[in-house]
């Protein structure tokens, strides 16, 4: 099988590292690769949603998972899926919607592989109520550095269950996975939009009346300042039964991809001027209380309908920087937050606030319970990278962690403070893999292995 | 359209049309060395798709069996209503000019047991009087080049030996399709360099299933293959022997 030099990021097109990129097809193939030679370590590579260097490897292999992608079986009675690491849930969903099943969590992207969602634990709009996605796997598959495969689950080998869980590939790579679909009648939402003057009057209709919806988020305008810091949209909603659909077929697929950037947005279009009409306007066009019945794709997937929208950004990409904050200090926190935000030079051109639920024992995954904030951050020159280093002492300061799937920039040091059971999963993952079979650009960054 | 056999059926380009066949309620025989990759293809299709997947183990050079997996194919289905062959072995140009033996594998494959199990099923459908039988070339076989001309060669042997068959076959109503792909995104040529207008392989399969359905003789997959290698066979020998192709 060829392994051929490549240079690869992340969706935020910021790190971009030269590597040696595999695709096996069979999993006779994958074994063959931990014992080639010539390439020192490997990470497993999906559909590369994960905004920083998280998959990335530079100088190591890549094993781009997304031809180890078969369904391998489907009970109807209990609605347990089983299938290879490298199936997309946009392939899921097309699969399982008309038969009246959708995927138990999803981020806001169709395009992440399963395996990609157990690495990085990945949440939804319901995290508040039903955690995230490993919180509905029953159990998966790994292939260990040794070349061995286990099974992993809450009983078995739950240790390296817990590992996997969020522990971005460097357990070994997932192969195939259980989890169970959720039964639904059709593939629309009752969205409830609701706006609210500043964050705290969100956070309060967050606090009071996040249990009525399963799904829940509020889009937020963070160029407003003073008395409107942070005002924003909510959005949150419930899963429409098939009577109310008045439409022939209750659970369509649909696809919205109608829109693509077809190049690199030059760096002046997302500037503070246009970023600011942007989110004024999406303030506006909502009203103030409305309700409406939306399909699955406007309600979970709304960048989906625009093809490498990444490229908006320009040549040099973007940071995404999402944090979350204990329940006790996020109001302090997410003022601070945005208030640095709005006083720097800087812009986000969509940020995201949203109640999470409780934290789950994967020893690095993100959520916990409080509220999370996520930025959008075009890289407009090196300053950005001092600021952002700020906002991680904040983000200690008042308790909470940023995401690994999104990062890029964080130091070891935060990261040791932010997520504390470290010292639990290089244990493990020593044990597992002592030669440092996995590695990656990011856990030789933030002194997980070795480098 | 009712029973197709896929011969080569873990090839890229197989898989794909597998997919599309099977997602149009079409049974399917998938054949080829690994059973245990063929299996998982089986089960994938069938969560996908609720349909009817066999496997059956083929084995594309020794000859002598293909008649008893022909016979065994149709004791499994009743009537076969046609073939889509999908192997091929690329094989290294430089260790063929090297080793006769490297050589005769690749024309063993790609030529010789295509002209056996395809000779087996034509004999069986011109009896009959229906079928189709379709089978992947390759734009190398249009002219040779000395980066890959063993293989070309195969290929344009089967291309010329597909032809003469669809000549044999066009009274009894039997159809031939030659497909030609160009560069396609399968196992085949990933990682390898000087590729242009890659096509991903869903492309191609929809492209062969209309061609099948249309009784085409020789498809060109993406079209613009047939202009590019139409400019390519007309340039004079005396100039091409001269270029680094």
């Amino acid at each position: 099988m060829s392994i051929m030099k490549q240079r690869l990021s992340g969706w935020g097109r910021y790190p971009v590292h030269e590597t040696y990129v595999a695709r096996p097809e069979t999993n006779s193939d994958l074994k063959k690769l931990l014992t080639n030679d010539s390439v020192a370590n490997w990470i497993a590579y999906g559909l590369g949603r994960s905004y920083g260097d998280t998959p990335l490897n530079e100088n190591g292999g890549t094993i781009i998972t997304t031809k180890l992608n078969r369904f391998l079986s489907f009970d109807e009675k209990t609605g347990i899926l089983e299938c290879e690491a490298g199936v997309s849930f946009k392939e899921i969903l097309d699969v399982f919607i008309p038969r009246g099943y959708f995927l138990p969590v999803t981020p806001g992207t169709k395009f992440v592989t399963v395996g990609g969602a157990i690495a990085n634990d990945v949440h939804g709009k319901n995290h508040h109520v039903e955690g995230t996605f490993s919180q509905h796997v029953l159990d998966f598959t790994l292939l260990l550095a040794s070349g061995e495969v286990i099974r992993c689950s809450r009983t078995e080998n739950a240790e390296l269950f817990w590992a996997t869980v969020g522990g971005i590939g460097l357990t070994g790579i997932i192969l195939t996975a259980r989890f169970k679909m959720v039964p639904i009648t059709s593939s629309y939402y009752n969205v409830h939009y609701q706006r609210a003057r500043n964050f705290e009057e969100a956070l309060r209709l967050f606090r009071e009346s996040d249990d009525q919806y399963r799904y829940s988020v509020a889009w937020i305008d963070c160029m407003s300042k003073g008395g409107s810091l942070g005002r924003c949209v909510l959005m949150r909603g419930n899963n429409a039964p098939a009577e109310q659909v008045k439409a022939k077929n209750p659970l369509p697929i649909l696809h919205k991809t109608k829109l693509a950037i077809p190049f690199d947005f030059p760096s002046f279009v997302l500037n503070k001027l246009t970023i600011k009409a942007f989110n004024s306007m999406y303030y506006r066009i909502h009203p103030k209380d409305s309700h409406k019945l939306v399909g699955y794709e406007s309600f979970y997937y709304p960048l989906d309908a625009i093809h490498q929208w990444n490229r908006m950004y320009g040549k040099r990409g973007f940071v995404q920087y999402q944090a979350v904050f204990p329940p006790e200090t996020c109001h302090e926190g997410l003022k601070e937050m945005l208030e640095r935000l709005s006083g720097s030079n800087r812009s986000s051109f969509l940020a995201v606030l949203k109640s999470s639920g409780e934290q789950n024992e994967g020893l690095l995954s993100f959520p916990k319970k409080g509220y999370t904030l996520a930025l959008d951050i075009p890289i407009t020159d090196e300053s950005l990278f001092p600021f952002l280093r700020s906002m991680d002492e904040l983000v200690l300061k008042y308790g909470g962690r940023v995401y690994l799937a999104k990062d890029s920039t964080l130091s070891p040091e935060h990261f040791r403070e932010m997520y504390p059971r470290y010292k639990e999963f290089q244990a493990i993952r020593n044990r597992v893999d002592p030669n440092g079979i996995f590695s990656s650009s990011m856990a030789r960054r933030l002194k997980i292995v070795e480098a | 359209m009712e029973n197709v056999l896929i011969l080569g059926a873990t090839s890229g380009i197989a898989q794909a049309i597998a997919r599309q066949l099977a997602a149009r309620g079409v049974n399917l025989i998938l054949a080829g060395r690994s059973v245990e990759e063929l299996d998982r293809l089986a089960g994938d299709l069938r969560v996908r798709f609720n349909c009817s997947v066999m496997t059956k183990k083929y084995d594309a050079v020794p000859i002598d069996a293909h008649q008893a997996f022909y016979e065994s194919c149709k004791a499994s289905v009743g009537r076969l209503d046609g073939v889509i062959l999908c192997y091929g072995y690329m094989g290294d140009q430089r260790k063929a000019q090297n080793d006769g033996l490297h050589a005769k594998e690749v024309i063993d494959v790609n030529f010789t047991s295509c002209v056996s199990i395809l000779h087996v099923i034509a004999n069986d459908f011109e009896q009959r009087g229906s079928g189709f039988i379709c089978a992947i070339s390759s734009v190398a076989g249009d002219r040779g080049r000395q980066s890959n001309y063993v293989y070309g060669s195969s290929k344009g042997a089967l291309s010329l030996f597909l032809q003469g068959l669809r000549n044999r076959l066009a009274k009894s109503g039997v159809s031939v399709l030659t497909v030609k792909p160009g560069f396609v995104d399968t196992r085949m040529t990933y990682g390898q360099s000087g590729l242009f207008l890659v096509a991903k392989p869903e492309k191609v399969a929809a492209d062969i299933i209309r061609a099948i359905e249309k009784k085409k003789n020789v498809l060109y997959t993406p079209f613009f293959w047939r202009w590019i290698m139409l400019i390519i066979k007309l340039i004079p020998e005396s100039l091409f022997k001269k270029l680094s192709l």
